[in-house]
């Protein structure tokens, strides 16, 4: 028996993950979503014990490419990495070599040469992931590109509403704030409806993409609207440069009207759940008192990050070139 | 206290109803401050026991009328008009509605100051005042005001007054933005790079009297642009003054297109044009300015189809130290709400409009607009009336204006009608009094 079999998190190697990058939601099928989600849960359960160790990525190297900064998601594949047995590599490009004008392909060519067996990209341009990954030899996981996709936000938010909700299919998911420039808002869409939520976007018109209904959400500008009947209320964070007369007027216009306080949750379910991406503008899309409260699962988002993250690479781990092998 | 009155009957009148076309004698029943019968049956003791009777002498009595676009001194340049003196000024000319333009000292741009503007009307003056807010922050064209906050705070409209919003984001955000909120933009069809020096309307005229002109296509740029953005977002849009016949064709096509967007037009536009400039007077120097007089005839003629939708006075006092400079030095605006209606009745002497489509685009809908119940002689509506002597002769004295400024654009016009009697919720605010 292989060393690495004994030390997978499953037992025996019955999934199957078609797919050599993780570049988006989009082109997932529902049954490798929920073979990822499997692998998570079981993820979790080794995240829980005290050695967390395995040795699925034992010789592998992983490099986390971040060319925005990032913290607790650079941290959360990074620990995924580790547990799993890689050698992790971070990389802030955003303050070395692209300001001295080498461009994005120069990067992955030169981090290729150093033969990594993934590399965790996330770039403020959307397509950037996409244009790397048929640049390099590797496997790639997108962990956010622009305003495009985000997908293991969008599997570690599945896994938090499956865990506490025991389902996905037939919940109603209200998705609230700056749809508009949310990569997390986009990868949640996709999977929530593939895996059978009704899925609502609500916010300012300023903050809903232009036919955004043709994906198949309902869209409301009134919070009263957007969260009747709501069983989750995923909150959005809205970005800085947005608040001040630009899209929306002002940060106490905008609390007003789309900040999530305990009176505008009473409009929800009885049993809503609250969800936010971090990190938080407390005051802004939130009140403490909710983001605090007995109903947020804001904290159990960043535990199931690093589950997530792990079942993804072990996923993509299939797909490696066997050990002893050369490429 | 209006609860405490007694029954009120207005009688021996000729009702006009711009809201439903009705034009015949009879009466009107007030109680309460509110209208609460309206018709021909309504003779002199017919109302209950106790009434008060007001015989209107057979003159006309029509709903007050709404004017959606004066400027007023206050805050910030009370010496030129304050909230008091301009609703003197509107309630003797016969305006119940006085929507007031953001551009004030502060502007109003946030609630705390629409706050104030409604606090210092319910204290001084004695017509109903409902501020507009500046749909972007300082009136500055860049950053989106608290729409729903001002709205919450009593704000009827949101514009930048004189100014045109010219970024065009900026323009579709605020649209995309206030649509959420039902809320009304206004702006003004006046490109500012396009006037450039220019101060009266571009042609021979200004030519003859060395001044710099400005084209109409200041005008027809923007509201093109702004009728398109309209469409983009779906927003209550309001041209607030078109002045030549170009624009009026714009107007025209979109609506037969279904949109939505309305514009209005000034009491200038309609009844004089820019042969009254004459020898450079200032009092004439408006924005948008005279046309000519074809422009002129087409504005009419847009008016009495319904294509304009509402005629505002576009109050704007100015005082000697704006106003006593040549001409391309001096500020733009004219005195408004006193005249309006003796000005509009023009057009109905001279059988372009009618009197009841005179006062629909006066009081019917501009209170649509804005969403007050005004415009309308009819049952629940608040008694909010006038008596007008349709026949009235007169010449207009300046010195005898209710405004503290008196840079009136009829100063020694003879005018024929003028409002006798205005009534708030049934009070008498304003009685002609003939010295």
């Amino acid at each position: 028996m292989l060393y690495s079999d004994a030390f997978r998190m499953s037992e025996h190697q019955t999934f199957l993950f078609p797919h050599r990058h993780l570049l988006g939601i989009e082109g997932l099928s529902r049954p490798d979503i929920e073979t990822l989600l499997e692998l998570a849960d079981k993820a979790v359960e080794v995240s829980r014990q005290v050695e967390k160790k395995r040795a699925t990525l034992r010789g592998r190297t992983q490099i986390n490419l971040f060319f925005e900064p990032s913290t607790r998601t650079q941290s959360s594949f990074e620990l995924a990495g580790k547990r799993l047995g890689a050698d992790v590599m971070n990389m802030s490009v955003a303050s070395s070599s692209v300001k001295k004008g080498e461009t994005l392909i120069d990067t992955a060519m030169t981090l290729n040469a150093m033969r990594p067996d993934i590399i965790v990209v996330r770039h403020h341009a959307a397509g950037a992931v996409h244009l790397l990954a048929r640049k390099v030899d590797c496997s790639v996981i997108n962990a956010g590109d622009g305003a495009h996709e985000h997908p293991t936000q969008a599997l570690l938010d599945a896994l938090t509403i499956r865990r506490n909700k025991g389902r996905i299919e037939g919940l109603t998911v209200a998705i609230c704030g700056d749809v508009l420039h949310s990569r997390v808002a986009r990868s949640n869409i996709i999977l929530l409806q593939a895996l059978g939520a009704r899925v609502r976007c609500v916010g300012p018109s300023t903050l809903l993409p232009e036919g955004i209904e043709q994906f198949g959400v309902e869209t409301f500008t009134n919070m009263r609207k957007g969260l009747q009947d709501a069983d989750i209320v995923m909150m959005l964070r809205l970005q800085r440069e947005r608040m001040n007369g630009s899209f929306v007027p002002s940060v106490k216009e905008y609390f007003r009207f789309y900040g999530l306080d305990a009176e505008k949750l009473s409009w929800a379910k009885p049993d809503a759940l609250v969800m936010h991406p971090g990190p938080m503008n407390r005051g802004v899309e939130i009140d403490s008192g909710v983001a605090d409260g007995a109903r947020s699962l804001i904290r159990e988002q960043v535990e199931m990050g690093v589950a997530v993250r792990m079942a993804v690479l072990e996923a993509l781990a299939q797909h490696l070139p066997n050990d002893g092998g050369h490429r | 206290m209006s609860a405490f009155l007694p029954p009120q009957l207005f009688h021996n009148a000729r009702i006009v109803d711009p809201a439903t076309e009705r034009d015949e004698r009879g009466g009107v029943l007030v109680r309460a401050g509110l209208i609460v019968d309206v018709g021909p049956h309504l003779m002199a003791g017919s109302g209950p026991d106790g009434t008060q009777e007001h015989d209107c002498g057979g003159h006309v009595l029509a709903p007050g009328l709404v004017d959606l676009r004066a400027f007023v001194g206050e805050p910030g340049a009370e010496h030129r008009e304050t909230l008091k003196t301009a609703s003197e000024a509107a309630a003797a000319g016969g305006v119940t509605t006085v929507v007031c333009m953001p551009e004030t000292n502060p502007p109003i741009d946030e609630p705390a100051i629409v706050d104030f503007v409604l606090r210092r009307a319910r204290d001084t003056a004695i017509v109903h005042v409902h501020p507009a807010a500046a749909l972007t922050k300082e009136l500055a064209g860049r950053e989106l005001t608290e729409i729903g906050l001002l709205q919450e705070a009593g704000a009827v409209a949101f514009t930048d007054g004189t100014r045109a919003v010219t970024n065009a984001q900026v323009l579709r955000r605020a649209m995309t933005y206030a649509r959420d909120f039902d809320a009304l933009i206004i702006n003004h069809v006046e490109d500012p790079d396009l006037v450039g020096d220019g101060v009266m309307n571009e042609g021979a005229r200004a030519s003859l009297l060395g001044l710099h002109g400005i084209p109409r296509e200041a005008e027809t740029v923007v509201l093109e642009r702004d009728i398109r953005l309209a469409r983009l977002t779906g927003a209550r849009y309001h041209a607030a003054l078109v002045s030549c016949a170009d624009s009026v064709e714009i107007v025209r096509r979109a609506k037969d297109s279904g949109l939505k967007a309305t514009c209005g037009v000034s009491i200038n536009n309609l009844t004089l044009n820019e042969i009254d400039i004459g020898d450079y007077r200032t009092f004439l120097r408006l924005s948008p300015p005279l046309r000519d007089e074809d422009d002129r005839q087409a504005v009419i003629a847009a008016l009495a189809e319904g294509v304009i939708d509402v005629i505002v006075s576009d109050h704007n006092p100015q005082d000697v130290e704006t106003k006593r400079l040549p001409f391309s030095e001096a500020a733009n605006g004219a005195l408004g709400l006193e005249t309006l209606l003796s000005a509009g009745l023009r057009l109905v002497e001279a059988g372009q409009v009618t009197l009841p489509r005179l006062l629909h685009a006066l009081s019917t809908r501009p209170a649509q607009l804005i969403g007050v119940p005004g415009g309308q002689l009819s049952a629940g509506k608040p008694a909010d009336l006038i008596i007008v002597d349709i026949d009235f002769p007169y010449v207009v004295d300046k010195l005898k204006l209710h405004s503290k400024s008196k840079n009136s654009p009829f100063d020694e016009a003879r005018l024929t009608g003028r409002v006798l009697k205005t009534f708030i919720a049934g009070r008498l605010v304003y009685a002609y009094d003939e010295q």
